[in-house]
């Protein structure tokens, strides 16, 4: 095991009275590929939500090392969002800027590179995401998935610690999904990115999973943590098997 | 904001050293610390010099490399596309397996052929032509727009419409009863306005009393339904380019033409049927509170009783003055749906483009009330209305 990255301690969830989960506990490791499972509407948006400071907490804590994230003031809390990158279930795009700019924005605000570098290191993280050429294009005048992969060149751009995925693969043709596998690999094995991904990609999930947690939406809880592998071998709950399995239990297929 | 320097201010330090070998070969040696915020030779020095040797082999080599992040990638695959361009051969064997990781991976995706935009500056000419360009376009969209909502609006009187009461309630309540405190506060100022600079020079002739007929006529034939309109443009007008451009980003007028739904006779009619409802009604208040006001100068600072003022509006405005200022206004309210509706649907597919429609809504909707207001006004001087 990994030194933890982010902990997250008897966390509840809820909008307004509403409790989407609660009790929610689970640690995920420097370097891990941490898959965040569950079905359509269970809360897995609304998790990372909560991790990366756009929702706080109605109970527990969130602990990135050893700093408590919602208890600390502001200024610390906004140290520790520099130092992660999300990329949003839509994309999120600046919609009246081209790739370039938006991939430049966070370059130009927080690194002191020249206009040159930046340049270069745009050209560099879009291809990085298959989308070499496309600079001076407008978010609307792309593909729903090209949008997506702007997005993490965008999420990349300062290099983080930590990137959050929020369904990368959903929207891409299974080469470009897989090449995303590819590069979340190579972040995490070259830069020793930590990745938090929510995805219901079976094939990635068992691809690039080191570990996981399963939200469900009836008992509002989660149901497991750990590897995904493991817990498709060993779990004895049926909710997880039918997940794992596409609704085919252990034996099928 | 932070600006970012443009001379860098660290101290920390990357090396590239390109060392010459026989046989046009050439070894290129990257030492130091490769991080973000690094000082680091530009590249195109190291690409002028792998030219100007004509090097044909180029083996890529790290010589005490410490520390790296997304900048070596980088940096070395600007020179890996420079090598592919000029047909040298590169090796990076010796480089770090992540590294050869990174640049396998952005080079996994060749740039698509004709991708790429070149952005030329354009000459005067060209801006001008393309401006009249955009207005011709500009006034084929007006054209083809009021067509359609010409065939809507007669298939919508043959009890066709295809609208939601509920969307139409909650325009009227938008339309209406929410523009009441502006429209009541403008028209009262407006009609002191026009009562105090009347009344300074028919106070010269001793005339105080005719303040009641240039208040109540000028209010009636023009000032309410005028100030009526350009405020609903700015508040009613903007909004509807701003509702509908936000619509049109979100695919959601596609959505409605796939299930086979006009967005003319849903989106465009109930806008227009509220503001065609309510915009007389508001006029006519419009024209009570400019009297109001006018009441309030004359009775307040030239002495003349409020018996005396309604007497003389009594006398001086007849019904088809305040029938003028009524038909005013509904043309108004149809030109200012036009031009509110028709930039919402054209909206681009961005955050600023549909703050461009709201503007040109506003601007557009002014223009056509203005001229709309000189052409009715000229005609209903000649026929002596
Ligand atoms: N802004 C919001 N206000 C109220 N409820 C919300 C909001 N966003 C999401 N929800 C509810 O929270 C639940 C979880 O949503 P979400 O986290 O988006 O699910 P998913 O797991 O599919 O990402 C859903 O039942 C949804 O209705
Ligand atoms: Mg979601």
């Amino acid at each position: 095991m990994t030194a933890a990255h982010i902990t997250v301690e008897h966390l509840t969830m809820a909008y307004g009275d509403f409790v989407i989960q609660r009790d929610l506990n689970f640690t995920i490791g420097r370097g891990e590929v941490f898959i965040v499972m569950g079905g359509s509407g269970c809360g897995k948006s609304t998790l990372l939500k909560h991790l990366i400071g756009l929702q706080q907490p109605a109970k527990g804590e969130v602990f990135y090392d050893k700093q408590n994230f919602w208890s600390a003031d502001a200024e610390q809390r906004l140290q520790v969002m520099r130092r992660i990158g999300v990329l949003y279930q839509s994309g999120a795009l600046f919609s009246s800027l081209t790739l370039a700019e938006n991939i430049a924005l966070p370059l130009g605000e927080f690194t002191a590179l020249t206009k040159a570098e930046i340049a270069d290191m745009v050209s560099y993280k879009l291809a990085l995401v298959g989308l070499a050429g496309f600079e001076d294009y407008y978010p609307a005048e792309i593909s729903g998935g090209m949008q997506k992969r702007a997005g993490l060149a965008r999420a990349m751009a300062l290099d983080p610690e930590i990137l959050f995925f929020d369904e990368p693969s959903a929207g891409l043709d299974p080469v470009s999904a897989r090449l995303l596998d590819d590069l979340i690999i190579s972040l995490r094995d070259t830069l020793g990115t930590t990745i938090v991904a929510v995805t219901h990609e079976l094939a990635s999930i068992f691809a690039i999973g080191t570990d996981s947690v399963f939200l469900d939406s009836d008992s509002k809880t989660m149901l497991a943590t750990g590897n995904p592998k493991q817990l498709l071998a060993e779990s004895e709950d049926p909710r997880i098997i039918q997940f794992l399995t596409r609704g085919q239990g252990r034996g099928g297929r | 904001m932070r600006k970012a320097d443009s001379t860098h201010q660290s101290d920390i330090v990357a090396r590239v050293a390109l060392r010459r070998g026989e046989n046009a070969a050439a070894i290129l040696e990257i030492s130091g610390r490769w991080l973000r915020d690094a000082r680091i030779e530009p590249v195109e020095r190291i690409l002028t010099e792998l030219e100007a040797q004509s090097v044909k082999r180029l083996t890529i080599r790290p010589d005490g490399l410490e520390a790296w992040d997304s900048r070596l990638p980088c940096y070395l695959l600007k020179i890996a596309d420079y090598c592919v361009a000029k047909a040298i051969e590169l090796d990076i064997g010796a480089l770090p397996q992540g590294v050869r990781d990174l640049l396998a991976l952005a080079r996994a995706v060749p740039e698509r052929s004709g991708a790429r935009r070149h952005q030329e500056r354009a000459s005067l000419l060209v801006n001008i032509g393309t401006r009249v360009l955009g207005l011709i376009k500009d006034s084929r969209l007006l054209i083809v727009f009021v067509g359609e909502l010409i065939l809507a609006v007669w298939a919508a009187l043959r009890g066709r419409a295809r609208f939601r009461l509920l969307d139409l309630f909650i325009f009227v309540q938008d339309a209406g009863p929410n523009g009441f405190a502006i429209v009541s506060l403008i028209s009262l100022l407006v009609g002191l306005i026009l009562a105090f600079v009347g009344a300074l020079q028919l106070a010269m002739f001793g005339a105080q009393i005719y303040i009641a007929d240039l208040v109540a006529l000028g209010t009636v034939r023009e000032m309410g339904p005028l100030m009526t309109a350009i405020i609903m443009s700015g508040r009613t007008g903007a909004a509807y380019a701003a509702q509908l451009g936000t619509m049109n980003v979100n695919s959601e007028i596609d959505a409605l033409k796939t299930m086979g739904i006009s967005p003319m006779a849903f989106l465009v009619i109930p806008r227009m049927l509220a503001l065609v409802l309510m915009m007389p009604l508001l006029t006519l208040y419009a024209d009570l509170m400019g009297i109001v006001g006018g009441a309030a100068v004359s009775y307040g600072a030239f002495d003349v009783s409020l018996i005396q003022y309604y007497h003389e509006i009594a006398k001086a405005v007849d019904i088809a003055d305040v029938a003028v200022g009524f038909c005013k206004s509904l043309v108004f309210a149809v030109l200012i749906a036009i031009a509110g509706c028709m930039r919402g649907m054209a909206c681009g597919r961005s955050a600023s483009a549909v703050g461009d429609a709201a503007t040109a809504a506003v601007v557009d909707s002014i223009v056509y009330i203005v001229v709309s207001d000189s052409l009715i006004t000229l005609v209903l001087n000649q026929l002596k209305i």
